[in-house]
């Protein structure tokens, strides 16, 4: 099993004609993903390599069934995306566009939580979800994952989920899934749901989290993890050697006032059992000794 | 971006907030001329981007000019934590009657607005945080809601802000609110908030961080920009839209994504060595801000190797290459380079690296084996 999304997720991409929409939508689709639909306002009729194009969410899922959604929008589109979807009854919404004002990204959450709790939205500002073998959406290349299982990823930086998932491949450990959760301000998948659902998710049997400093969200899945997760998890935390006050890319990425350190979520991790990394390639490397342990 | 003071107070004044008015100036005479205007007693702010200014000797009362004149020679020049002051502020000395604290922020975890007030003022919040707890209210605003005047008036109540004071600090935290969501900011901070011996209540600080990805729906900002002052290299990066910091090391840094280069950094640390920078190419970045990254790299003296580490998701691998090969038509980089390259169109990167492969430009297959390359090779300093 994988969580989230399956070989049978039906797919729809809401901007599948702009440059991006088109690489990754298609990219998506020659991995196996069935993205059945595109959505952009006003192309409803034309095609994008054979997929057909809607002007709605709305039409494009009462067509082809699906239940997912793929966003590849510039910022000021994106929040509208995102409710438009969970309006017409998406159940998975995958945002991977950077840099929304954190104003929309907190009235979508507040949106979703009131008027559609049965939406869960991952990301923004993510690389998306791969359950390898099965389905891909977002902007993973599919060939550095590998399928079978055991291990699930959780990762809260783009390019480090890339980093794990290479890790594991190159030694030979599958994954079941890979999640994406994004570092934005306001992430509509954190740490814990993806913990609980591997905990619940019986092909997994081990859980990589990649986290980086600032914010409060690795010492709360730390809490979590001691209390319910019974799989062992290895985990790396990004950003040991980042000066203090200093924005490091992402807006969650900033080490203040002695708070949001990597010191203070590796020792509150490892005082949950798990078992922290230096760096992604040790990460992968531990990870490699619990699974031939299995 | 964080503003400074005198910036914090021009936003404030947008959305009706009140503050003191005065002057900014940047040389000590022309603090003279700017006290005389404001009035004596007047106030000298140091304006520099960093907390405790008042501790490291910041903020002075002056009298008259020759004080003036003496503590604005004093202040203009200083270094507070590594902040060199280049600006003052002036402004009339206000007459408090008694201080407060209020901010608006995003609370991540909860996913909606905090809104801290406390009746004690003036000092930092952490302590009051830990010695006097009951003097703090804190409370959540749901973004669907925005806050009601109801709410502001029991937050007040609440915090304990003593009761002459109460209705205007509620009017001040409905307009500090409008500011914090229609202007778009990360934090508004106003410590103290006062109310002066005529009843009046008054933002005697402003600590504003306004949220960059809203910058396309506030094109007034740009003024604030303008004002940045950034180290020449900062400066130069982000006009050419990268994502760097300054840092002391030797080992110069790029790659793709704020947690990748985090990493990197952490792996060039344990293999020994130490950064120059961080620099994050951001997502999708194409053959130009390579280009660009490089050459702002190459007018680091201190850097005697730079490690490329890039893995491409949105960001694709020939692009990446192309980006050097055009770094090295256009600049002349005399620095070595190790480049590790994989992810989406990782083969026709390396296609591309092949015919630039040299002593001075290496490829490694690994993340930690091309830092303890870049490591060894900054160390022999031969550039």
């Amino acid at each position: 099993m994988s969580i989230f999304v399956d070989e049978n997720t039906k797919v729809i991409v809401q901007g599948l004609t702009g440059n991006q929409g088109r690489f990754h939508g298609l990219r998506n689709r020659d991995y196996g993903t069935k993205i059945v639909a595109g959505v952009t306002p006003g192309k409803a009729g034309t095609d994008v390599d054979g997929i057909p194009i809607f002007d709605s969410v709305k039409e494009a899922a009462a067509a082809t069934g699906a239940t997912a959604s793929f966003i590849v929008v510039p910022p000021r589109f994106a929040a509208d995306a995102i409710i438009e979807a969970a309006a017409a009854g998406i159940a998975f919404v995958v945002c991977i566009t950077e840099f929304i004002p954190a104003k929309d990204e907190a009235m979508v959450a507040s949106v979703l939580r009131r008027n559609y709790p049965g939406t869960r939205l991952l990301g923004p500002n993510c690389p998306g979800i791969i359950s390898p073998g099965r389905c891909n959406i977002g902007i993973t290349s599919g060939d550095i994952a590998l399928a079978g299982g055991p291990v699930g990823i959780v990762s809260r930086s783009g390019t480090l989920t890339y980093q794990a998932l290479y890790e594991l491949s190159q030694k030979g450990v599958g994954q079941t899934t890979c999640v994406g959760i994004g570092g934005d301000p306001v992430p509509g998948t954190n740490f814990i749901d993806c913990l609980a659902a591997f905990e619940a998710d019986p092909e997994t049997k081990a859980v990589l989290m990649i986290g980086e400093i600032g914010g409060e969200e690795e010492e709360k899945a730390a809490a979590f993890i001691k209390e319910h997760v019974t799989k062992p998890v290895v985990a790396y935390i990004a950003g040991v050697t980042a000066p203090p006050g200093r924005k490091m890319g992402h807006a969650g990425a900033i080490v203040s006032g002695g708070h949001g350190t990597a010191q203070g979520k590796m020792d509150a991790l490892r005082e949950a059992g798990v078992v922290v990394a230096l760096n992604p390639t040790e990460a992968g490397d531990r990870m490699v000794e619990i699974v031939e342990r299995l | 971006m964080d503003l400074f003071e005198y910036q914090g107070k021009d936003f404030f004044a947008r959305y009706g907030v009140p503050t003191s008015s005065g002057v900014l100036v940047r040389d000590p005479q022309a603090a003279v001329d700017a006290a005389a205007e404001v009035g004596f007693p007047a106030v000298i702010k140091a304006q520099v981007q960093v907390g405790g200014r008042g501790k490291a000797g910041g903020v002075k009362l002056v009298h008259n000019d020759a004080e003036a004149l003496e503590v604005a020679t004093a202040i203009l020049g200083m270094d507070i934590k590594g902040h060199t002051v280049h600006k003052v502020w002036v402004e009339h000395a206000s007459d408090i009657a008694k201080e407060y604290y209020v901010s608006f922020t995003l609370d991540r975890g909860v996913k909606q607005y905090l809104c801290l007030l406390s009746s004690e003022g003036g000092v930092e919040i952490e302590e009051v945080a830990k010695t006097h707890p009951d003097a703090i209210a804190r409370v959540h605003i749901d973004p669907l809601e925005g806050l009601t005047d109801a709410e502001a008036e029991r937050v007040v109540a609440e915090a304990g802000i003593d009761e002459p004071a109460r209705v205007g600090v509620a009017k001040v935290l409905m307009q500090l609110y409008q500011a914090f969501v229609e202007g778009d900011a990360d934090l508004v901070e106003v410590n103290p908030l006062i109310i002066k011996t005529d009843g009046k209540v008054h933002a005697l600080d402003a600590k504003v961080t306004l949220d960059d990805s809203a910058s396309y729906r506030h094109p007034e900002w740009e003024a604030y920009r303008a004002d940045m002052e950034l180290d020449g290299r900062e400066a130069l990066a982000r006009s050419k839209g990268l994502n760097y910091i300054g840092l002391d090391g030797t080992v110069g840094i790029i790659a793709n994504g704020a947690g990748l280069a985090m990493a990197t950094l952490d792996v060039v640390s344990q293999v020994g060595g130490r950064a120059a920078n961080f620099l994050d190419l951001g997502g999708g970045a194409g053959a130009d801000a390579m280009a660009n990254a490089l050459e702002v790299i190459n007018t680091d003296e201190k850097v005697q190797a730079v490690f490329i580490n890039i893995f491409g998701g949105i960001t694709r691998c020939d692009e990446v290459a192309k980006g050097i090969q055009e770094a090295l038509d256009r600049v002349n980089l005399t620095f070595p380079m190790v480049i590790r390259l994989d992810g989406t169109n990782a083969k026709e990167g390396h296609e591309i690296l092949q015919g630039l492969l040299s002593d001075q430009i290496r490829v490694e297959k690994t993340m930690v084996g091309a830092a303890a390359v870049a490591v060894e090779l900054a160390k022999k300093g031969e550039r």
